[in-house]
């Protein structure tokens, strides 16, 4: 490549890290995704299991990343997981979702896809019918397209 | 809002448990973003989207910015009897959509 | 700015060494190198949003419009009947005495037969229309131009060749030079358009593949082409060429 070119190109790539730091929102820090989490589990225990979170470990856009989670449940009117809060670390907000199971769905599985900022952990906490909570946490490398739009 | 996208099968055995597919057209609009003039584009998300199966709710979901456009919801259902399934999103403008899918118990 | 930052950092490396010779690799889609959840994406019509579009399609395909109250389907009758007809564009159109588009041939339609208002060039409906006949197509083969299209064909690999834009770069630099070395975490595409228009989710939404052209001359630094203009569609039509025999996959996925 051409001098002048290289030139270009180097200030270019600093001035875009600079304006990258002064202009990114402000994001969900740990201690955000925390109080969320708390905020959700009312300061009950949560046990580390029963909970299956199915990410791509190395994603190639965080504009849509492929998720599922699934938890460990007989799903009976006795037994059964009644809602899953997804929750992640350096979004702008800590929330993802929160969906709300019944019996009806035979199994306690759901897909989705999610944005995602930044490389991370996703959390994902499960709460039964009597109120016993489990969680299980992904993490997950985003990769920035080389060729993005702007 | 825009059209959505049904994926449901019509005919079930008893004891099966079916997976439903939705993708809903929406831009997701997070309210994080700023336009080209520097101004910040306001929130414009589906907040929440629900599923009843004759008028009994089988799943609920409260979204997040951080769900993707276009989102896609898919969730397990196992019916006991033929009936009808409802589906409504609703997003930030106040706008609902609903769309209905039909189940044969066989 | 910061995923630009990586790309022109990225692009000052060992790229672009000496100027683009012919084609010579074997043609593979970028569906080759995907993620496997991103080709998921794409194989499954209940989990790929581009059938958003396709759906909408449908509905404008069989909605009356225009002076003449006509539809789509008044005269082509159902839309199976478009089967094949994407692998043949951009193509000659004897009517309009040029190579058009896909979309121009639905805007050209809009505006002869139903004598309708004019749609933007990457309008919803335009997007929409075109993955519904794209869709028909799906499996087959891109048919390799004619003579018609030779003119088009040798304008638009001039222009894939001619180095642009303040990085001085071709698209034939990349896209036959070093298809299938790293450009950051990606893989450099051969860069087929065998799936137009594709759900991008860079864009998060349905786009054409004149804004993927937009996109990449962006990416250089250069004046994009004109919407619609004869450069625009000669290098669609050189493109389609050089992916000739590569299946449709109509609408894709990609990252």
């Amino acid at each position: 490549m051409r001098l002048d070119a290289m030139m270009f190109t180097r200030r270019d790539a600093l001035t875009g890290i600079l304006l990258a730091c002064a202009l990114r929102p402000a994001a969900a820090t740990p201690a955000m995704m925390e109080a969320a989490i708390a905020d959700f589990t009312k300061n009950r225990p949560v046990t580390e299991g029963r909970v299956k979170l199915d990410l791509p470990p190395l994603v190639e856009n965080g504009n849509a990343v492929p998720l599922t989670v699934s938890v460990d449940s007989p799903m009976t009117a006795q037994d059964f997981i009644s809602r899953i809060a997804l929750f992640n670390e350096k979004n702008p907000q800590p929330n993802i979702a929160l969906f709300y199971l019944t019996p009806h769905a035979g199994r306690a599985q759901v897909s989705t896809r999610i944005r995602l900022g930044d490389s991370q952990f996703i959390t994902a906490i499960a709460e039964t019918n009597t109120g016993a909570l489990f969680s299980a946490k992904a993490e997950l490398i985003v990769t920035l397209p080389a060729c993005a739009e702007n | 809002m825009a059209a959505a996208l049904i994926n449901v099968q019509k005919t079930v055995r008893k004891g099966e448990i079916i997976e439903i597919k939705t993708l809903m057209a929406h831009p997701m609009e997070t309210g994080f973003r700023t336009g080209l003039g520097g101004q910040l584009i306001p929130r414009d998300i589906i907040h929440r989207f629900v599923c009843t199966f004759e008028g009994v709710e089988i799943f609920a979901a409260d979204l997040f910015p951080a769900i993707s456009a276009n989102p896609f919801i898919a969730f397990t259902f196992m019916p006991q009897q033929s009936g009808t399934l409802t589906f409504r999103w609703f997003d930030d403008k106040g706008g609902a959509q609903v769309e209905t899918a039909r189940i044969e118990m066989v | 700015m910061k995923r630009l930052a990586v790309l022109i950092a990225c692009l000052s490396g060992p790229v672009c060494a000496q100027d683009s010779k012919s084609v010579s690799f074997d043609k593979r889609s970028t569906f080759d190198l995907m993620k496997p959840e991103t080709q998921a994406m794409q194989r499954d019509d209940a989990s790929n949003p581009a059938m958003l579009w396709v759906q909408e399609g449908r509905a404008l395909w069989q909605a009356k419009a225009g002076s003449t109250d006509k539809a789509c389907q008044d005269c082509h009758g159902d839309v199976a009947s478009m089967k094949g007809v994407a692998t043949r564009y951009p193509a000659y159109s004897a009517a309009q005495q040029k190579v058009v588009t896909l979309g121009q041939q639905i805007q050209f339609c809009r505006a002869q037969e139903q004598k309708a208002e004019p749609w933007t060039a990457e309008a919803r409906p335009v997007l929409a229309l075109s993955a519904l006949v794209g869709l028909q197509s799906r499996g087959l083969p891109l048919a390799k131009t004619g003579p018609a299209e030779a003119r088009a064909v040798a304008e638009g690999r001039a222009l894939f060749t001619e180095r642009r834009g303040q990085m001085n770069l071709s698209c034939a630099q990349c896209h036959d030079d070093h298809a299938g070395q790293s450009l950051g975490g990606a893989i450099i595409p051969q860069g087929h358009p065998t799936g137009y228009p594709i759900y991008r989710l860079e864009w998060q939404d349905l786009g054409s593949l004149e804004r993927r052209l937009r996109n990449c001359l962006n990416g250089v630094r250069s004046e994009p082409w004109p919407s619609g203009s004869s450069e625009n569609v000669a290098v669609q039509t050189y493109l389609r060429e050089r992916a000739a025999g590569l299946p449709i996959e109509t609408p894709a996925i990609r990252p």
